[in-house]
């Protein structure tokens, strides 16, 4: 048996095995009698509203994750490729955030904007707003979504650079000589030729903020307050190995599962094959 | 409709490299002139200069009168075919070639009517609906053609146009664009490295070796006056031959010795050339008077149908004699090439023309 296929039995299909029957068990509060229920998990799971509230958060995060991550990538990238001395330099400083491991980069925005020892917070408090993530779940979501839109800039910027290096010089030229200025260059020409670039980020944007975000939430807000930034990773375990509530907790990793399933599809049949030109 | 002057144009690099070093240029209302010249000679850079896409270091350009140094390339009312079209890959023809008047507020319904008459014209019309990758060479080079004309601008660029296209195609293009000029009569800058181009395209013809122009002129006066020995072996194909001369005290001689055989001019020429096809061959022995005559050993025939090309070797150098028909000669043959004092080329120690 070939080896690479011995490694997706023991590490994926085992464990996604176990998972799908562990979602069709129920325990006892004392754990001493476990039931087989067929799906009456995901009946209650998907009937909760806790789980309801928590697919939005988690469709609200990733969109806005997603969408201002790559804004300001592709705002950077340009500028990037307009500079005229220490290109080199400014493209390696805008690359470092990469490296920085998730609950990390969570850390450093939990001081920066802590409404109590934060740097940044005392800023905003002295510009008149009332900022307090630790109470007002609207705020915790905006600074969730700035650190984990900030640690994927990087990534973005660097597809985005390589794809503006990849339109050709002529078209742009033959653009500015057929009397289009810069800004109609830059929506009429450059922006449509970087749609494969665009689309890939989206989907990887969009699978990162969905599934790669953990350490950040655990680091910034523990998915408060209340439930506003429960996202379904980390309901997922919250449920599982906070409250030991397993055959829940496990119908949502199945169902997680189909919606990776899912994205991957959708990347495979659209964007890998519709979104190109040449 | 508009002239282009040039006046001791220069291009310097912030590298230092100097890439045109005083060129001038006056192209008068509805001509065509040909910038041609070996790769790196700065003819592109001239071109991209006009268009308005490389800044001026010194110098200046004027359209119609006007010194447009300062104006970008969008105010310009140029417009350019490059050598790899740089057709807009996510539009279609009809949106390739409606671009440029959109950009310019061109009501709707003329923007309809001018890109289908061009397309008429270019026979582009069943290929609107395409997007260029679904277009053969040669389409996307009428595409990009039809983009520049549908504009109906000042000055057409042409920026080596021909030189992705198979031969034939080329040569039913070179017409093409000859004629869609003249029909237009909008002036021409065209750029091209391909001499056969150059000659029959051409109004004016320039051309240009290591930043500097070497001859401007009609294109037969260039050929049969070449202004130096760069100009003679640039131009004609196969180039002219150029044997080297050594003065004597009884006239000049070929380098090898041999004597020339009549009165060579009085003024210090040094190199000697003449065309292949003011060239013939023989193989009697008598007396030429008011000829040169080589002795050469042929090296290779080339026959090419209704002329052939020998390859030989006299006096040292390697010259190469047009024939019409079919050749009697063959490889290793002994005989005399002969080319008639009137018309020999005669260039000084700089390189200059002799006359």
């Amino acid at each position: 048996m070939a080896p690479q296929l011995a490694i997706t039995l023991v590490f994926f299909y085992w464990p996604a095995g176990q998972a799908l029957y562990q979602s069709m068990l129920r325990q006892d509060p004392f754990g001493l009698r476990t039931r087989f229920v067929w799906f009456a998990n995901f009946r209650k799971v998907l009937a909760d509203p806790a789980y309801l509230n928590s697919i939005q958060v988690t469709v609200v995060f990733s969109l806005a994750t997603a969408i201002v991550a790559m804004v300001v990538a592709l705002l950077l990238a340009v500028m990037a490729e307009k500079a005229v001395r220490g290109k080199g330099l400014y493209r390696t400083l805008l690359i470092w955030p990469y490296a920085v491991a998730p609950a990390i980069a969570g850390m450093l925005w939990l001081f920066l904007f802590n409404p109590s020892i934060g740097s940044l917070a005392y800023v905003l408090r002295s510009l008149g707003i009332a900022w307090d993530p630790l109470l007002n779940g609207t705020h915790a979501m905006i600074l969730l979504v700035s650190a984990a839109a900030w640690k994927q800039i990087s990534y973005n910027f660097l597809f985005f650079v390589a794809g503006l290096q990849a339109v050709p010089k002529t078209l742009i030229e033959a653009a500015a000589m057929d009397g289009a200025g810069e800004t109609k260059r830059f929506w009429t020409i450059v922006f449509p030729l970087l749609a494969p670039t665009t689309f890939f980020l989206l989907v990887v944007n969009t699978v990162y903020a969905l599934f790669d975000t953990f350490g950040i939430v655990h680091a910034v807000t523990g998915g408060g307050p209340g439930k506003a930034t429960e996202t379904l990773v980390y309901k997922v375990y919250n449920d599982g190995f906070v409250n030991l509530i397993l055959g829940d907790s496990a119908a949502q990793s199945v169902i997680l599962m189909a919606i990776v399933i899912a994205l991957t599809a959708i990347q495979f049949r659209y964007v890998e094959r519709k979104v190109h030109y040449g | 409709m508009a002239t282009v002057d040039l006046k001791d144009v220069k291009k310097v690099y912030p590298s230092g490299v100097e890439a045109v070093k005083g060129v001038s240029i006056a192209i008068p209302d509805k001509e065509l002139c040909v910038l041609v010249g070996p790769s790196g000679c700065g003819k592109s850079t001239l071109l991209r200069m006009i268009a308005g896409l490389e800044t001026i270091s010194a110098g200046t350009v004027a359209i119609d009168g006007k010194v447009v140094n300062a104006i970008g390339p969008t105010e310009r009312d140029i417009a350019m075919v490059f050598q790899n079209y740089a057709l807009y890959p996510h539009m279609k023809v009809y949106d390739n070639m409606a671009y440029g008047l959109r950009n310019r507020g061109t009501p709707k319904d003329e923007i309809d009517s001018r890109v289908r008459s061009t397309a008429k014209v270019l026979e582009l019309s069943a290929l609107l609906d395409r997007r260029p990758r679904e277009l053969s060479g040669g389409q996307r080079q009428r595409v990009a053609m039809g983009r520049a004309i549908v504009r109906n601008p000042k000055v057409f660029l042409f920026d080596e146009p021909l030189s992705n296209l198979d031969a034939k195609l080329r040569g039913q293009m070179r017409v093409e664009i000859k004629n869609l000029q003249r029909t237009l009569g909008v002036t021409s800058v065209y750029v091209t490295h391909d001499q056969l181009e150059a000659m029959t395209l051409a109004d004016i013809l320039v051309v240009m070796n290591a930043g500097l122009v070497e001859q401007t002129g009609a294109p037969l006066d260039v050929y049969e006056k070449p202004a130096s020995i760069f100009v003679a072996s640039f131009i004609g194909a196969p180039p002219m031959n150029l044997l080297a001369l050594t003065g004597s005290s009884s006239g000049p001689m070929l380098a090898d010795g041999t004597a020339i055989g009549f009165a060579a001019r009085e003024t210090p020429a040094v190199t000697l050339g003449f065309r292949p096809e003011d060239a013939d061959v023989t193989f009697n022995a008598e007396a030429l008077p008011g000829a040169l005559v080589l002795p050469a050993t042929v090296e290779a025939v080339e026959p090419v149908g209704a002329e052939s090309f020998l390859h030989c070797v006299a006096a040292g150098s390697r010259i190469i004699v047009r024939v019409s028909g079919r050749a009697t000669a063959k490889p290793g043959d002994q005989l005399r090439v002969v080319a008639k004092a009137e018309k020999l080329h005669w260039f000084d120690q700089a390189g200059k023309r002799v006359d």
